[in-house]
């Protein structure tokens, strides 16, 4: 442990005391006075054409100040959500871009889609109002099931988006591919499924938006991952106010997941309506409209091979998805399936030839976007499976078989075929040491001893590769990003000493207020506690990409850290100047400029003062003020890496499954807060053993109704379903940002489902069973082992 | 006072735990005239003073036991109550099942779990 | 939720008159059914009757053999009653295994029973131990009170004031959570009593309902092994996307089976 508060230390975290004692401000606690309360009005069908909206009856109900609805904000020229990232399918051409209206016009798309929006003095009488909005609904069939999305016949979600396919993408070149499996000593198959999934950050999204009429500005109060780039598009794109005009903050925001980064129709129109009603107007999501209506994640259909030699040394990956973008393309939704999936195929293996094809299909559902990881836990679970099973299929010993086809530590920088160029890396000694931990030397004896009590016991590997810190603009630029991916960071210290520091980072659970608070008190010497990290407000903030892609510490501590150099850049100068010395001998550290070989020095704090007293200064050299901006775009992504490794117990006779031990080592790349990266890690994976074990939105494939509409159906990760993990370390920093930092939010959702599936195949692998599909709920256990029974009858 | 959350709607979640006459109850399912005349604490009534914390809020930090802080207070007062009940005295597996009305999606339980074993004997002590 | 008229009677007299004529209104022990309810707008009572006010219809007696508990008694204060812990140990089981702490700090026996939620646990238990309900009107016996559906023997305006349950020579409750909202996708109340052993189930159908099959080859002989090749049909058993009605079949031969293990402990 590193002692003290800089860099490396486990300092506790600033931000928790106001949680701690209540105090925290989200949304929804924000007082506005002269509130008003919107009410949404959702589609209760799948798919229908609204013949009729009647709101005479309900416009005339007690408090009700405003009804809008889709002919409403189509008057307004209001323009439709968009789809950030362009990608283009096999002939080069933009994926189909359907209409995307923040108020359905005159057809509904998915239950929940949006309707009429109902403002009044209190929640209850726009519940009222809305209940006595009359619609006529013509229902239609409903294109459910991802599986059979693109058949002919498939009842059509968008007349732009023919066959209901987005766009037809490929990797790779197909032709090498099938040649090298042509001369496999052997081939593993895959078919496999990636369920949908609900993010349920526990703080439902919420907005709230005041205008004032005297100078015209729009201030929305939103649960944004991005403030910045909320406001960007919803002045760029879809309500025309000028950016300077509306001010977007996002103050404390109670999780995220991915789920927070999307523009949504609520917000937009909180915003939009305030200024037409002149009141302030707030909207809180119900859970229940938070699990209809809130982006859902994952949701893929894949069929895969592996070709081996017969050694096992994998010589081509073939992989064909149809991945599910639901109703409307969400904000990054197209590039989750694409350049966040594909390009990771290659894991953490040498298969030097890889080919992907991904059909990206609209469905009668909730639109689909990033969810913790975003393509990546795809890809993994996908790759991870496939090697398990080809283990098996070679008798090979399962860690062995991944040994065997790691990238050697010393070809790093490593080109994979599918574009990505791998920073550093050394697999190695991760899973020697997730092996130990986990003595899965000692496995068989452990599974022999559940046997004799009736448990079937399995153990499984996972290890993933991952590319996060979104990242260099030019690379994002050219495959289709909307938006550049560099970060900003501003330090401005006061005349007293202390210092804001201005991050366009957010932070929603991540605990940046104590991360890049030490950061600056490593640099820069200033104690903790005369350091404020403000971040979250467009009015306060330099302009910044927001927290997704495990990206905060890797580009925007590294923006901050080149605000630093600035600071320490111009200081060098003022204190040369107090200490009359040659600004090429004045060095800094611990928070001291000093002449190089004397005993003068020149404390930070003393600078900092001159530079806003500026009455011995060196004017004509150095402007006064102490206030440095920094942007930063990175070179690379940067490339975390680890291995998990699970161990289940099965009660055949029930099929619940138990997690008895899950480990996960990881290269992070350093660490600056070891306590704050755990507690990413702890999360991340049971995110990850939620989707293996629990999690799944599931829809009716006939009506379209939401079935999983409620904590009483979804079922989410509770305390009891886990063990205490155990969590190791191996570091390679990262060599090109300056802090050599890679990301820890997604790294566990992204291993943990193919270690506990590996593992649950693993146990049921003596009954003859070779695959199981997530979640892997009792009732899928039980039903898969009848199956084998019936198959061995 | 906003502490207390309400985070879903059918009385699963647990964010809007609070203590009525000594109980823990999710205040979600409570009619605000049902509690006439009864001692409702909230998390913003913990803490002794304004620099000093309740020994289960100290042992949250200590542990980090939150990342995004909406479901702590109900969280922290479900702990509480899950200590006294068990007369200080926890083991792992109490602590895992008697959090079976309290989600987190951030934490994945295990820091929690930490703090409130911890919590345990420093309520003992600090006699609360 | 909708507007309504809230009453909080002090004696069940009160409640009882308050009740009377209105057909809208509906009685309310702990709430955690019904406010949920309220909330969701999926009922809309004219009047809302709260009977926690009523001192005399919480806390739990004894006599003889028989355990009588109040209608308003906590299942908390069940789960730790010194007294059902020893007179009923299985029952005081059940209790602690309702929901979470702060649902057992305020659901009551009387409210779940009252409720018939397919999925709840008391109704299983009252079942087993063949209690007997007496109501502000008069006594149900437990067999032919849960008629359905969230549908007992109960008329308008007759409201439980206590719940009788003997003793039991040996009992147990084995529930198989349902893994989102754990409530009782199958649990099994195994009792073997003065009367023959009977076995109910909840959770698995539209209301509890006994084994006979199994009751007959428990009273035989009341081990596991006895009960091992029954099989409950699937027809007319509940299924979702957490259990088929095959599925739930299944796990009542399971449930039955641990719960005569436990029980003979």
């Amino acid at each position: 442990m590193t002692a003290g508060t800089g860099i490396g230390a486990r300092v506790p975290r600033r931000e928790d005391k106001r949680f701690l004692t209540g105090t925290g401000r989200y949304v929804d606690d924000l007082p506005l006075a002269r509130a008003t309360y919107a009410y949404f009005l959702r589609s209760p069908h799948a798919h229908a054409k609204i013949k009729t909206i009647d709101t005479t009856a309900a416009k005339a109900m007690p408090g009700v100040v405003e009804i809008f609805t889709g002919k409403d904000t189509a008057e307004s020229k209001m323009g439709g959500l968009i789809c950030g990232w362009v990608v283009k399918d096999k002939n080069g051409e933009p994926h189909k871009a359907p209409a995307h209206p923040v108020m359905a016009l005159d057809t509904v798309r998915y239950v929940g889609d949006t309707v009429a929006m109902v403002v009044a003095n209190s929640i209850d009488e726009a519940k009222d109002a809305a209940e006595a909005i009359k619609v006529d609904y013509d229902v239609k069939p409903a294109n459910v099931d991802l599986a059979h999305a693109l058949d002919k016949g498939a009842p059509e979600v968008h007349p732009e988006a023919p066959g209901n396919l987005i766009y037809d993408w490929e990797i790779g070149v197909k032709a090498d591919v099938e040649a090298a499996f042509a001369k496999a000593a052997h081939v593993t198959k895959l078919d496999i499924v990636n369920n949908r999934l609900i993010p349920n950050a526990m703080e439902p999204r919420a907005a709230a938006a005041e205008y004032d009429k005297g100078t015209g500005n729009y201030t929305l109060w939103s649960t944004s991952q991005n403030p910045h780039v909320l406001r960007l598009i919803l002045s760029a794109f879809v309500l025309g106010i000028p950016e300077h005009k509306l001010r977007v903050v996002a103050p404390d925001v109670g999780g995220g997941f991915g789920s927070k980064i999307f523009c949504y129709n609520e917000e937009t129109m909180v915003c939009w309506a305030a200024s037409r009603v002149g009141r302030p107007i707030k909207w809180t999501a119900e859970r229940s409209e938070s699990f209809m209506t809130d982006a859902h994640g994952r949701d893929h259909v894949t069929h895969a091979e592996l070709a081996m030699d017969k050694e096992g040394k994998f010589l081509a990956l073939k992989v064909e998805t149809i991945a599910n973008m639901g109703a409307y393309l969400s904000t990054f939704s197209t590039a989750v399936p694409t350049y966040l999936y594909a390009t990771l195929l290659a894991g953490q293996y040498t298969t030097p030839l890889i080919y992907a094809n991904v059909k990206a299909a609209v469905t009668h559902t909730a639109p689909v976007d990033a969810y913790r990881g975003a393509g990546r836990p795809e890809a993994t679970f996908v790759i991870e499976s496939i090697v398990s099973k080809a283990a098996v299929e070679m008798k090979m010993d399962t860690a062995d078989l991944r040994r065997k086809n790691f990238i050697p530590t010393e070809a790093f920088p490593y080109q994979t075929p599918v574009a990505l160029q791998y920073d550093s890396g050394n697999y190695p000694p991760i899973i020697d040491e997730a092996i130990k931990i986990s003595d899965y030397k000692g496995f068989e004896a452990r599974r022999a001893e559940a046997k004799s009590r009736g448990k079937l016991r399995g153990i499984g590997f996972s290890s993933y590769i991952e590319a996060c810190g979104l990242a260099p603009s030019n690379v994002v630029g050219s495959l289709g990003a909307g938006v550049g991916q560099w970060e900003s960071a501003q330090i401005k210290f006061n005349p007293t000493g202390n210092v804001q520091v201005m991050t366009g980072a957010h932070s929603h659970g991540q605990g940046h207020e104590t991360t890049f608070a030490q950061l600056i008190h490593d640099k820069l010497g200033v104690p903790m506690d005369q350091i404020e990290i403000v971040h979250g407000d467009t009015a306060t903030t330099p302009f910044g990409m927001g927290t997704y892609g495990s990206r905060s510490l890797a580009v925007g501590g590294s923006a901050i850290m080149k605000a630093t150099d600035k600071i320490i850049a111009k200081g060098k100068k003022v204190a040369a100047h107090l200490m009359e010395a040659d600004v090429a001998d004045v060095e800094f550290e611990n928070g001291t400029f000093k002449v190089a070989g004397t005993d003068k020095s020149v404390p930070l704090g003393q600078v900092v003062f001159a530079a806003y007293v500026p009455h011995n200064y060196p004017l004509a050299e150095v402007e006064p003020g102490m206030d440095e901006n920094a942007f930063y775009d990175p070179a690379n992504f940067v490339y975390p890496s680890g291995t998990q490794i699970c161990e289940v117990e099965i009660d055949p006779e029930t099929g619940e499954v138990e997690v008895i031990a899950h480990t996960a080592v990881d290269d992070f790349g350093n660490i600056i807060n070891p306590m704050i990266v755990e507690g990413q890690v702890h999360g991340g994976i049971v995110q990850g053993v939620g989707q293996a074990l629990m999690e799944a939105a599931v829809y009716d494939k006939t009506t379209g109704q939401l079935t999983s509409g409620s904590y009483m159906d979804y079922t989410m990760p509770r305390a009891d379903n886990f063990p205490s993990f155990k969590l190791g370390y191996k570091t390679t920093p990262c060599p090109h940002n300056p802090l050599g930092v890679k990301g820890c939010g997604e790294a566990g959702a992204i291993a943990a489902p193919a270690a506990v599936m590996n593992a649950v195949r693993d146990a049921l692998a003596p009954l003859g069973i070779k695959h199981v599909e997530m979640p892997a709920t009792s009732l899928n256990i039980w039903q898969t082992i009848q199956g084998a029974h019936r198959a061995a009858a | 006072m906003t502490g207390t959350h309400v985070g879903c709607d059918t009385s699963q979640c647990g964010a809007c735990v609070v203590e009525i006459d000594g109980k823990s109850v999710k205040s979600c399912t409570i009619l605000a005239v049902q509690v006439e005349g009864s001692k409702v604490t909230t998390i913003e009534g913990l803490a002794p003073s304004a620099d000093k914390l309740h020994p289960m809020q100290e042992a949250f930090r200590d542990n980090h036991a939150l990342q995004c802080g909406f479901c702590t207070p109900g969280m922290v007062m479900s702990a509480i109550d899950m200590v006294k009940r068990n007369n200080y005295q926890l083991d792992e597996a109490t602590v895992r099942r008697e959090l079976e009305g309290n989600l987190c999606r951030c934490t994945g339980y295990h820091n929690i779990v930490k703090a409130i074993l911890a919590a345990a004997p420093a309520m003992k002590s600090a006699g609360v | 939720m909708y507007d309504f008229a809230y009453h909080r009677p002090k004696s069940l007299a009160d409640a009882v008159a308050t009740l009377k004529g209105k057909e809208e209104a509906r009685p309310m022990s702990g709430g955690m059914t019904l406010i949920p309810t309220l909330k969701q707008r999926l009922a809309k009572p004219s009047d809302v009757v709260d009977l926690g006010g009523i001192a005399e219809l919480a806390g739990i007696k004894v006599a003889g053999d028989v355990v009588t508990i109040g209608a308003m008694t906590k299942h908390y204060d069940v789960s730790v009653s010194p007294d059902v812990k020893k007179i009923i140990p299985a029952l005081a089981d059940l209790a602690g295994h309702i929901g979470d702490p702060a649902v057992r700090n305020r659901g009551t026996m009387g409210g779940s029973v009252a409720n018939s939620d397919p999925a709840a646990d008391y109704p299983a238990a009252v079942v087993a131990l063949n209690a007997t309900i007496t109501t502000n009107t008069g006594k149900h016996p437990a067999d032919g009170f849960f008629k359905g559906l969230f549908e007992t023997a109960l008329k308008d305006g007759e409201l439980i004031t206590a719940i009788s349950f003997p003793k039991p020579e040996k009992a147990a409750y084995m529930k198989f959570p349902n893994p989102a909202s754990r409530y009782a996708m199958v649990g099994v109340f195994v009792a073997k009593t003065k009367d023959g052993v009977r076995v109910a189930v909840t959770g698995a159908g539209s209301a509890v309902f006994r084994v006979k099959a199994m009751e007959d080859a428990l009273s035989k002989n009341f081990t596991s092994a006895a009960i091992k090749d029954i099989k409950i049909p699937a027809t007319d058993l509940n299924s979702d996307i957490h259990g088929s009605a095959e599925y739930r079949a299944h796990l009542v031969g399971v449930m039955a089976r641990r719960a005569v293990d436990a029980a003979n402990k």
